[in-house]
């Protein structure tokens, strides 16, 4: 039984990573970027929360109508001001940048928030637990993480295979400058894709604070989560990114059932495995 | 009539010939610095020394062979557990297995190049940090080497290495600043030859060099070999001068590679001047900024995204750039005979 529940919980755990994850692809299949920063946008917007959730006392689901957007602004700026400006056939400027990026946000949030670690409380939703047969009992919390997870995953593949702005992202994913030429400004579209994968950052941020405590340090961790449910997924395939984090998910929690210690170890092997069987992910969509 | 005039191709220059005549000058100043530096200076140039063999390393990691690692601390974490558990285990005398960390950190590297060589660009940079992550957290698991928590290095060990306090310290700073010229020399003589050539030639365009018939793969894999071993031997050497390990320390990516990323960086990646400014400056820095904790290192990324932007080369390029200045002679210019 405890196997079972450890698969399970697993699972609904691969969730929160694909929240993690699909901000990293996108912007990778958008405009070949790699965010080094990611996890710590990611821990800024869970500690954006917090201060949210603790001087409006609202609850965390609701203070995600407003971490959601000033995430999304923060992207937008982010990629209009200066990541733009790294973009090019060198892959140096844009991964030493998000280095700095990195380095400024954990620093930063240490001198406000200290090295304490903190979290948000969603009240009685965080206890609160649903009855499976088999003697089974799974949080709602965790659920509805998943079905958030599920939900995200399932609109940005909406936005990308069926909307105009999704029309836009393939097409200066193709070819930048006969995207241009075809009447796309490039800049802006790379600043809205910016905008939504901090826009699902600020979503995984939230729930990763009322899930677990977190600190300003945590964030490269997260990044290295979402960045292995990425390449066990495959590039550039949304769905097959959410099976890279329920597949992470699931490893981690086998393995801290077999030793504690192995918990992230484990997870850490199943992503080597997966790159030495299968090098470029299980369901690859991109080069 | 013309008179005829002929040239010929050369690497050295004036300028060179100085450079190596003040840089052996300042070497023998340093090598006898035990006997005109204080405990706490030495101790400090040492680390600087150290810090320079670890951007020179991986200078020539990102910058020549156009492999961007954030994940080095794997080997700096690796050559000090090999260091420790060689001691504590096969009772192996410190200097001896110094250069045996070295090697198998040049071993252990292997299976890691072939599996992170299937990723690309920047993955390759997150999946060298996972390595790392793994590293640590196998050697966490270690508890013959003090698990989570680490271990100190026994006193007799640490006796063998010389009997007084005194040349203790002037030996492990000898080693420190002889890995520096290890470091050095070996960048420099592998530039030099053909391989160096090559390198050169991919870190300028990777396309135009395969179709030289560069075997680009073979390159990046001896560099990464090569820079994993001195990388590993400069990591025992590190945690010989601490006495002391643990898994968060030995892999420590602030320590072991942001750092180092913003010394060369900021000195001037792809040459082999950059990181020797970039050190000189990041202890500057550090002497005189140290005190203000984590706003300190809130400038340094400040400082690295500027540089980036700014001046991508870096101070020495920007130096370089307008006055053509080379100190080490690895470009080849023509130069008029004299008749």
């Amino acid at each position: 039984m405890d196997w079972v529940n450890a698969i399970v919980q697993g699972v609904l755990l691969g969730g929160l990573y694909a929240l993690f994850a699909a901000g990293l692809s996108l912007i990778f299949g958008v405009m070949r970027l790699v965010n080094i920063a990611h996890g710590d946008f990611i821990v800024l917007a869970a500690f954006l929360g917090l201060t949210i959730t603790t001087t409006l006392g609202l609850s965390p689901l609701v203070a995600l109508a407003l971490v959601v957007p000033v995430m999304a602004a923060i992207g937008y700026v982010l990629q209009r001001g200066i990541l733009n400006r790294t973009l090019g056939d060198d892959i140096l400027p844009p991964l030493m940048v998000t280095f700095g990026l990195s380095v400024i946000i954990q620093n930063g949030l240490l001198e406000i928030y200290s090295a304490d670690p903190q979290k948000m409380s969603a009240g009685a939703l965080e206890t609160a637990s649903l009855s499976l047969p088999g003697g089974l009992n799974v949080g709602v919390l965790p659920i509805l993480m998943f079905a958030v997870a599920v939900a995200v995953i399932a609109g940005l593949q909406w936005i990308f295979y069926h909307s105009s702005l999704g029309r836009a992202f393939r097409a200066v994913s193709d070819k930048q400058d006969i995207a241009q030429l075809m009447g796309l400004n490039k800049a802006h579209i790379f600043g809205l894709a910016m905008a939504l994968s901090l826009a699902v950052v600020g979503i995984a941020g939230v729930f990763l604070g009322i899930r677990t405590s977190f600190d300003p340090s945590i964030g490269p961790g997260r990044l290295i989560f979402g960045f292995e449910a990425v390449i066990i997924g495959g590039l550039g395939n949304l769905w097959g990114t959410l099976i890279g984090g329920i597949i992470l998910g699931v490893s981690q929690n086998i393995g801290a059932q077999i030793n504690p210690g192995w918990q992230l170890l484990a997870g850490h092997i199943a992503f080597l495995f997966v790159l030495a069987v299968r090098p470029r992910g299980l369901f690859p969509r991109i080069d | 009539m013309t008179t005829e005039r002929t040239y010929s191709i050369s690497r050295s220059s004036k300028t060179s010939l100085v450079a190596a005549v003040v840089g052996l000058l300042v070497l023998v100043g340093l090598a006898a610095a035990p006997l005109w530096a204080g405990r706490a200076d030495m101790r400090l140039l040492s680390e600087v020394f150290l810090y320079l063999s670890l951007a020179c390393l991986w200078n020539l990691l990102a910058g020549y062979a156009g492999l961007v690692s954030v994940g080095q601390q794997a080997f700096v974490g690796f050559g000090g557990y090999m260091l420790f558990a060689l001691a504590i285990f096969a009772g192996m005398s410190p200097l001896a297995a110094i250069p045996l960390a070295g090697l198998l950190g040049a071993l252990v590297a292997v299976p890691v190049a072939l599996l992170i060589f299937r990723l690309r660009g920047a993955y390759f940079a997150i999946g060298t940090w996972v390595i790392a992550e793994v590293f640590r957290l196998s050697f966490a698991q270690i508890s013959a080497l003090g698990g989570g928590s680490g271990t100190s290095l026994p006193v007799a060990l640490v006796k063998s290495i010389a009997s007084s306090r005194s040349m203790r310290e002037a030996t492990t700073y000898w080693m420190a600043l002889g890995m520096a010229v290890l470091v050095l020399v070996v960048i420099y003589a592998l530039l030099r030859s053909r391989n160096g050539l090559a390198l050169t030639a991919i870190r300028d365009s990777e396309l135009a060099s395969q179709s030289f018939g560069i075997d680009i793969w073979r390159h990046k894999f001896a560099v990464y070999l090569i820079t994993a071993g001195l990388t590993a031997m400069t990591g025992a050497l590190i945690f010989l001068q601490k006495l002391r390990i643990s898994p968060d320390a030995a892999f420590s990516v602030n320590d072991w590679t942001a750092f180092v990323i913003f010394i060369v960086v900021i000195g001037g990646i792809g040459t082999l001047e950059g990181p020797i400014l970039g050190v000189i400056v990041f202890f500057l820095l550090r002497e005189t900024l140290a005190d203000l904790g984590s706003t300190y290192l809130l400038i340094l990324g400040a400082v690295a995204i500027v540089v980036m932007l700014k001046a991508p080369k870096g101070l020495w390029g920007m130096l370089k750039e307008h006055t053509g200045l080379e100190l080490f002679p690895l470009s080849r210019r023509v130069v008029k005979d004299k008749t």
